[in-house]
């Protein structure tokens, strides 16, 4: 119960959080962080508990699909909740700063505490279903997150970028869960249990990897986490989606919501990894995101996209650490997962505080800030050693224990090589954003800069002192969180310590780390040059990923509008022959080649004389439609056909369907009349061309709905189901006109489709009628 | 249209019409009718109605704009599905959604949730029916 607590206060506190702006206005922030502290202290409160199986609750919600509503809280989602809800209640507080005074304050609250829910729910959900619902939540929350400035056209533009390729990636996610699903049933699991991560853990990867849907299944869930986790060639979401408040960058784009790809690759790893192909589609990728994130970093100059395209490479090493997929590597990049989304959210923190107080983000014109603003530039010195990997903070670790990962497992030039390219460039990048602002002389800026309100600087100061301490005493998150984290992505039962560690005695894996801070400073000081030297690669960008995106638009708008000359012609005779014919066409093509025609005796039974009687009439009556020289005399003829119909019912002993079908004649013949009025009267009928064309149309459909009708009326391929209505009707029901009941109870969502679809037709018609272009003329 | 034939007649005729088509509403679910030809028993009588007084009397008669009595019914229709959802049976499960009202004199009533759901049906064909016949009429007169 308390797991569905914690995932369904964020959404509660979203739906209040615009009437709390308004009572407790400037506080706002600080009262909305009070609901993510409260469930810190939940979690952290369920750190004992997780050890062996972790807790599990359950609800029944598609039962039939296998889908439940469960939630499953572990190491690994106890470590993605706590950076969620501390983060989150640090960003929080810092948004009522950033934004104070923003007159949709309370929607931005509402969207960031929505955001928040969706990302516990996705981080705890069980189910694999019930994951992905909450998966889609956070797409669609930082859709309206990054585009919260929604007058200006570039964060709309990177809102929908955002959207489309993290959503075409869920796409491809959810497919492969279903996959994963029918992998889990053909392995012997019960079609309940199929879709319960817990429960497919417990396959063994040997049994899943053998089996014929396992690449497709990986496949598509990496198309899911690739995209999501910004790795390349999908990383230019993330660049483009600071856009969105700084707040939104620190806490969706570098903490949280970024890492929910690495997280589904953690996650799944029990069961899927360990092969060949898991391997290289997980950390080449990952490897190749960490080198190209890290060169484009070092081009920018602003300091939220240095900040955004270092956090891609972060992302890429993450993603290649679990692509190696040993003990060793899992272990570092629990760490580093955590150590990142420490610095990286207090980085980005400092980025908006600079950005608040001077009015720039340009990184060339900052400098000398640390006297005007001592207590961000503390922050950020702090956060930024983190990045470098120095000691003796918990970015160290982390980049240490990635290095001895690396050294001892795959082609070492490889592994070590990049993850030490990796680093050094973390170095440089630590230096642009955390340094360069705040050293040298002081340069001329927009705004005049002060200390910014202590909202600005507490949670970029909480998590750079939390990355300090962390580092001091690595063990205390070694047992309690990490490691169990590790052994939940291992699918091991035992939890072993990761033995992370300040020091560790002089070794290789120390001289390495050296080696890559001192090239990383001495990158830092050749910044100006090398960004002169890469500018080349900033001209090649256009025919990059970006621009395929680009070209993926352009090209489907350029479809649309081709297909649409090509088919909505406006006219609507020509809508209705289109779709005549093609009915005609593909009923008929299936009618010859794969139904035998009924017998003759089948035919008919019952009133054959009456019939005969009523069909001639109705004969002599569509004669008469066609012949006719006025079109007042049609309508006349055609309300005879549609009464000769109505008898024909009679005869046949379907009294509701004659009655209904008399009534809606007679409002037929009415409505006819009405709509001729507003053709002119001078306006000929249709050329003797167009009329044969038309009739040999005509003939051809009422051929081929006749040889319909008698086909289905002569063939029993199911069980007639109207004795079963017969039988039930007065006792279920209450009634004793089946025909009715099955309209209102038996089928009752049958008919409350209809009745929709009539008013939505209805308000169609309405806007045809008062939307005609003479009525939109001043008069 | 200004024949005082139809407009004496059409006096005579709405009221009745209005009353056959609530009749053909409560028969419906034991002989033939129901509320899909109700409503369009009621249609027919405002249509004839605008046809002898023309648009603006019909609507002042029906009293309240024909759109919203779409909404209306898709609402009851809707409504009296989701009781049974409170309920903790399916959406629009009526099964048990029944109460036997004996009048003394008169007979039993069966009163359930499907009453309610082809009332919603009544109103929604009716009021989409007036909503496309009442606005092309106007542009006529």
């Amino acid at each position: 119960m308390g797991l569905i607590a914690v995932v369904l206060a964020g959404f509660v506190a979203a739906a209040v959080a615009p009437w709390l702006v308004r009572i407790a206005r400037g506080a706002a922030g600080w009262v909305l962080a009070a609901v993510p502290l409260g469930l810190l202290a939940y979690l952290a409160g369920q750190l004992g508990s997780i050890a062996p199986h972790g807790l599990s609750v359950s609800y029944p919600w598609v039962p039939s699909l296998g889908v439940r509503f469960s939630f499953h809280l572990d190491g690994l989602s106890l470590t993605m909740a706590v950076l969620i809800t501390g983060v989150g209640a640090l960003v929080l507080i810092y948004a009522g700063g950033y934004l104070a005074g923003h007159r949709q304050l309370g929607r931005f609250f509402a969207f960031l505490m929505a955001f928040m829910a969706s990302m516990l729910g996705l981080v705890l959900a069980d189910n694999a279903l019930t994951m992905f619902v909450f998966w889609e939540l956070t797409s669609i929350t930082s859709y309206l997150l990054i585009g919260f400035d929604h007058e200006r056209p570039e964060a709309r533009s990177a809102a929908l970028q955002a959207l489309l390729v993290t959503g075409a990636g869920g796409l491809a996610l959810l497919a492969g869960l279903l996959l994963l699903g029918q992998i889990g049933q053909d392995l012997g699991l019960p079609a309940a249990a199929s879709l319960e991560i817990s429960t497919l853990r417990t396959l063994g990867k040997e049994s899943v990897a053998g089996h014929a849907l396992y690449l497709p299944a990986l496949l598509l869930i990496l198309g899911g986490a690739l995209t999501k986790s910004a790795q390349f060639p999908f990383h230019f979401w993330l660049p483009s989606a600071m856009e969105a408040p700084t707040p939104v960058s620190a806490y969706l784009h570098s903490a949280t919501m970024v890492k929910a790809g690495v997280y589904l690759l953690a996650r799944l790893s029990p069961v899927l990894a360990g092969t060949e192909a898991w391997t290289w589609g997980v950390m080449a990728p990952g490897l190749a995101t960490l080198l190209i994130g890290g060169f484009l970093a070092i081009q920018e100059t602003d300091l939220k996209r240095i900040l955004a395209y270092s956090t891609v490479s972060a992302l890429g090493m993450l993603t290649m650490l679990l692509g190696l997929g040993s003990p060793a590597a899992v272990a570092a990049a629990m760490a580093f997962l955590l150590g990142h989304a420490l610095y990286k959210g207090a980085l980005f923190l400092v980025a908006g505080a600079i950005d608040h107080e001077t009015g720039t983000r340009n990184v060339d014109q900052l400098g000398g800030l640390r006297k005007a603003m001592p207590w961000t530039a503390t922050a950020a010195a702090l956060a930024a050693c983190s990045m470098a990997g120095l000691p003796p903070l918990f970015g160290f670790v982390g980049k240490e224990a990635a290095v001895e990962a690396s050294l001892h497992h795959g082609p070492p030039w490889l592994a070590t090589g990049a993850v030490m390219l990796g680093g050094l460039l973390f170095v440089a990048i630590a230096g642009i954003v955390g340094a360069r602002p705040f050293v040298g002389q002081r340069t001329e800026l927009p705004k005049h800069a002060h200390e910014a309100p202590i909202s600005l600087w507490l949670g970029s100061m909480i998590l750079a002192v939390v990355g300090l301490v962390l580092g001091l005493a690595p063990g205390s998150v070694d047992s309690s969180l990490l490691a169990p984290a590790a052994a939940n992505v291992l699918g091991r039962k035992e939890v072993a310590s990761l033995g992370l560690a300040l020091w560790h005695g002089w070794n290789l894996t120390l001289a390495l780390s050296a080696l890559t801070v001192l090239a990383g400073v001495s990158v830092y000081v050749a910044r100006l040059p090398l960004r002169w030297l890469l500018g080349w690669g900033k001209s090649l960008s256009r025919w990059g990923p970006a621009g395929w995106y680009e070209l993926g638009l352009k090209g489907l708008n350029v479809v649309a509008a081709v297909q649409t000359r090509l088919l909505q012609s406006g006219y609507l005779r020509l809508y209705l022959l289109t779709i005549l014919v093609t009915t005609v066409g593909l009923v008929g093509y299936t009618l010859l080649r794969r139904v035998e025609l009924p017998r003759r005796e089948d035919w008919f039974d019952g009133a054959l004389h009456e019939a005969s009687l009523v069909s001639g009439l109705i004969a002599l009556a569509v004669l008469a439609t066609i012949l006719a020289r006025s079109r007042m005399r049609a309508i006349v003829a055609l309300g005879v056909v549609g009464y000769g119909v109505a008898l024909l019912f009679v005869l046949f002993g379907a009294p509701d369907l004659a009655m209904t079908q008399f009534l809606v004649e007679t409002l037929t013949v009415i409505l006819f009349v009405l709509v001729f009025y507003y053709l002119s009267p001078s306006e000929p009928f249709s050329r003797p061309t167009a009329r044969l064309r038309d009739a040999t149309v005509a003939i051809a459909v009422g051929a081929l709905m006749t040889v319909l009708v008698l086909v289905t009326a002569s063939a029993d391929w199911y069980p007639s189901v109207s004795g079963y209505y017969a039988e039930r009707s007065v006792p279920d029901a209450h009634g004793r006109n089946i025909v009715n009941v099955i309209l209102v109870d038996f089928r009752g969502l049958d008919t409350l489709g209809e009745i929709t679809v009539l008013a939505v037709a209805a308000i169609g018609v309405y806007a045809l009628l008062h939307l005609r272009p003479e009525r939109r003329q001043p008069r | 249209m200004s024949s005082l034939i139809l407009r004496t007649a059409t006096r005579f005729m709405l009221p009745l019409l209005l009353l056959f088509s609530v009749f053909l509403l409560f028969r419906g679910h034991n002989e033939p009718g129901g509320g899909f030809a109700g409503g369009l028993v009621a249609a027919s009588a405002f249509a004839l109605y605008a046809l002898a007084f023309g648009v603006p009397s019909a609507r002042q008669s029906l009293r309240v704009d024909p759109r919203s009595l779409i909404g209306t019914g898709l609402l009851a229709a809707v409504g009296s599905g989701l009781l049974s959802l409170v309920l903790g049976k399916p959406f629009l499960a009526h099964r048990d959604l029944w109460t036997i009202v004996t009048l003394p004199g008169f007979g039993t009533l069966h009163l359930g949730t499907p009453l309610v759901f082809d009332a919603g049906v009544y109103l929604v064909v009716l009021g989409v029916t007036l909503t496309i016949i009442l606005p092309l009429a106007e542009e006529q007169q």
